[in-house]
């Protein structure tokens, strides 16, 4: 079967299932679907509050109270605060959303995707400024990435 | 009446805006980056178009998860830049047409395309950034704009043939607005990057050159491109690539190239960028 074809507007409803569980296994990705919107509300829309300098003063000042006014899980709101990304991702966090995050902590787009791959900055820098990951890794055939799990 | 004459094709990295904003233009690392907009930016002071259709996604900035358009249209008289957690960037807010945006509008849903309709709209970098690069600094930007904004945030977005199907609706639009306008079609975003999870920093330059190549001279073979191949092939945000097929179907089956760039990397993306004529405007 060719999963390939799935995605045309002609596809049918009964596909999709094939569809979500080959984009499920893309290794190290983490597909921003309806299930992590629902699951990530919470988190995205304190990321999201995060846009305005009087609220990013908030957040750094008293990062605790400031996360009590969202209705984040006690892993959401742990992850928030170590700053892991991939927990965040896993969590439901949207990596747009994140980025504001990043944004309050000074950091880079580089900075934080280096810790999402467990690398230092340096290493990621000069990965990208030698052409970028291999597409090879995407193989679903031969994922040298991790998977991802579903939370 | 209004005419499509050309479209242009160009990645929209945040960190672009930033090495700008922050006079790191020519730098060792930005310099090759830039060097690539030379020819375009001369190119758009001679063609002044009167309306850039600027075709983007915006990054969770105007629009949070209480509200996901796949298609809306800005038809306000004013965008100011969006402050997505840096600030607002310090380029001019764009001038909107709000005249060809209802016309677009009315003339779209005509032709079966529901689309958001947006009165008000902060724009982040994904449209402030090509309008940098295609402009350079200036006080006020040199035409109005009208955004389309297509949702790339939650999964799905909307299928290239959709894609293309709409910039073919904008197209048949525009040429029966009843004023003389040269419009051009900005489609930005991409091209393969991933900015999340343990593969973050995927590069394809195989993948991102038989793009350009295939929306060139056969768009319908790259508006066939499904979205598993994007998520594996071109990453998790080279989906985006889905919105330069928005600015192909705005133009004639066979276009003239003017101008073709691709350069790895600009911080985590490849930047592509292409500028394409429609035959039947010269």
């Amino acid at each position: 079967m060719s999963i390939n074809h799935l995605s045309g507007p002609n596809s049918h409803q009964p596909c999709l299932k094939d569809l979500n569980n080959a984009l499920s296994v893309i290794p190290g990705t983490y597909v921003f679907d309806a299930q992590r919107a629902r699951q990530g509300r919470a988190l995205n829309a304190f990321c999201g509050a995060l846009q305005t300098p009087q609220q990013r003063q908030s957040f750094k000042d008293d990062p605790a109270s400031f996360l009590d006014a969202f209705d984040l899980t006690p892993a959401q709101r742990e992850a928030v605060l170590s700053r892991d990304y991939n927990a965040m991702l896993e969590l439901g966090g949207n990596i747009y959303f994140l980025s504001k995050i990043a944004a309050v902590d000074g950091h880079s787009f580089q900075q934080i995707a280096a810790s999402m791959c467990g690398v230092s900055v340096e290493d990621f820098q000069n990965m990208m400024l030698s052409g970028g990951r291999a597409p090879q890794t995407t193989n679903r055939s031969n994922p040298s990435v991790q998977e991802v799990s579903r939370g | 009446m209004a005419k499509v004459t050309a479209g242009v094709g160009v990645s929209h990295a945040g960190a672009i805006g930033a090495a700008w904003d922050t006079g790191r233009m020519n730098d060792p690392y930005w310099k090759p980056a830039f060097a690539g907009f030379e020819f375009s930016k001369n190119w758009i002071q001679a063609q002044k178009p009167d309306v850039v259709i600027l075709i983007y996604n915006d990054h969770a900035a105007a629009f949070d998860l209480r509200l996901i358009p796949t298609f809306a249209i800005g038809c306000g008289e004013r965008f100011r830049p969006a402050d997505e957690g840096w600030g607002r960037r310090d380029v001019p807010a764009a001038e909107g047409h709000p005249e060809l945006a209802a016309h677009l509008v009315q003339s779209l849903i005509y032709d079966e395309f529901d689309m958001t309709i947006v009165n008000e709209l902060d724009v982040d970098h994904g449209f402030t950034v090509p309008m940098s690069l295609m402009f350079g600094t200036c006080e006020r930007w040199p035409c109005r704009v009208i955004p389309i904004v297509v949702n790339v945030l939650q999964f799905p977005p909307p299928t290239g043939k959709r894609c293309l199907a709409l910039g073919a609706a904008i197209r048949r639009a525009v040429e029966c607005f009843d004023e003389d306008l040269n419009v051009m079609v900005f489609g930005t975003g991409g091209l393969s990057h991933q900015l999340q999870g343990p593969r973050a920093g995927l590069i394809n330059r195989a993948f991102d050159n038989r793009f350009m190549d295939l929306l060139i001279a056969s768009p319908e073979e790259a508006a066939a491109i499904s979205h598993l191949e994007y998520l594996e092939q071109a990453g998790s945000e080279g989906i985006e690539m889905v919105m330069w097929l928005v600015m192909r179907g705005a133009l004639d089956p066979e276009v003239l190239l003017r101008h073709r760039f691709y350069h790895v990397p600009a911080s985590n993306t490849a930047l592509g960028h292409l500028i394409l004529e429609n035959r039947t405007s010269t």
